[in-house]
Order: structure tokens, then C-alpha cells, then sequence
């Protein structure tokens, strides 16, 4: 279910913070977040976003049509390997 | 059979039952356009007046998406997530459902007909199989 909008939008706010600082000093750096919560905003478009996805930082690039948007929808946090795989081992058993 | 919205040609039915036949018209809006457009709800579809018809057509045209714009649209708000890397667009992708259910079983609308995932011992049988996908 959607968020209600009378809450309005939900933003880390050390995250929106940093991206304020960068916009006024015009500088653009990846910045590393864990905040997979986050909304993307219109602020964001341009900065990338190094999104936790359990295990590392994926680098993601913001986009005009990301924005509403959460962060963690562009860090996918599973890997799916294979099914029906026989590896040397599993068949040495 | 009266033809609306291009394609759509609603059979034997009263007309709120017929309406339902073109894509993005459910029982909601088929009893909005009914009492909207002033027609017994009743009616067989085939007894509309052409007038009746204009009417309706008009209606729908004017207020709701319907038929191929609404396909459309769907495919492409579906495009956009798969262009933009989301989560949901690789569910999109991998015809998996995208809003969270169990795949561990169930899940056939999305997934199709079962098949049956095995592990292949031998290794040139599974060669076989892999050069066949």
C-alpha cells in the first residue's frame, strides 16, 4: 500500500543533508548510503548513490524517472544462482 | 451486435453486463456509464438506440482509458521499470510476480505451465539440455 500522503515523503535526513551540501558546493561524489528507505527525490537527479545491498555498495546513477522512487529498488539484495546445477562435488557425493 | 470503441462488439447481454467486454470497463464503471447515459441497465445490448450508442461512446471516450491506449499505457509504465532498473522491472523481466508473493509454490499465473526443473547427472545429457535452451 502506498504511504499516505499526508505524511509527505520519507528521507533519511543525514542522507538529504549530504545531498544538500554537495548540490551547494556543486560537487558530485558517489555517496555511500544504507538508506535503502529512502525516497529519491528531484534533489538527487544527477548524484550516484552507492546503495547497500546487504553485502556491498552498488553504485547507482539517478535519473530523471527515478525519482519517487526508493533507493533500495535499484540495489537488488538477492542472487539467484541456478537450480538443477551438478557441480564436481555434489555428484562426487 | 453493436460495435463500441472500435473493436469491441458486446454481445446478447444487458447492456451493463456487455460493457464489461471492453478492456477497462468493470462492473464499476459499466453502472457509472449505465446511469450516466440514462439507459436501462436492463436493456439487451443489441435493443441500443444509435443514439443511445453515440452517447455512450462519448462518455467513455471523454472520462476513461480504454482498450488499446490502456494497454498501452500498462506496457509502458512496465517498460519503464524495466528500463530504469528497479526491482519490479526485473520481475517484469523474469515474469516472476512483482509484488512479493511465495514462488517456493504457487505463483503459476506468472510462472505458466509447471516444468519440471531437475538436477542432470550426467554431464553430457546436460550439455544436451542447455544447447536445446
Amino acid at each position: 500500500m502506498a504511504r499516505s500522503i499526508k505524511k509527505g515523503f520519507y528521507v533519511e535526513k543525514s542522507l538529504l543533508e549530504k545531498v544538500e551540501k554537495m548540490n551547494a558546493s556543486g560537487r558530485k561524489q558517489p555517496i555511500k548510503t544504507w538508506s535503502r528507505r529512502s525516497m529519491i527525490l528531484p534533489d538527487f537527479v544527477g548524484h550516484t548513490f552507492a546503495i547497500h545491498n546487504g553485502r556491498q555498495h552498488l553504485p547507482i546513477f539517478i535519473t530523471e524517472n527515478m525519482v519517487g522512487h526508493r533507493l533500495g529498488e535499484f540495489a537488488p539484495t538477492r542472487t539467484f544462482k541456478q537450480h538443477g546445477v551438478h557441480t564436481d562435488k555434489a555428484v562426487a557425493k | 451486435m453493436p460495435r463500441l470503441m472500435g473493436v469491441d462488439i458486446p454481445g446478447k447481454k444487458r447492456v451493463e453486463y456487455a460493457l464489461r467486454y471492453i478492456h477497462g470497463i468493470g462492473p464499476k464503471r459499466a453502472t457509472d456509464v449505465v446511469e450516466h447515459c440514462k439507459v436501462d441497465p436492463a436493456k439487451k445490448a443489441d435493443d441500443l438506440t444509435p443514439d443511445e450508442i453515440r452517447q455512450i461512446v462519448a462518455f467513455i471516450q471523454d472520462n476513461y482509458r480504454v482498450e488499446g491506449d490502456l494497454r498501452r499505457e500498462v506496457s509502458q509504465n512496465i517498460r519503464r521499470l524495466i528500463s530504469i532498473g528497479t526491482y519490479r522491472g526485473l520481475r517484469h523481466k523474469r515474469g516472476l510476480p512483482v509484488r512479493g508473493q511465495r514462488t517456493r509454490t504457487n505463483a503459476r499465473t506468472r510462472k505458466g505451465a509447471k516444468r519440471t526443473v531437475g538436477a542432470v547427472r550426467d554431464k553430457t545429457a546436460r550439455a544436451a539440455i542447455k544447447a536445446k535452451t
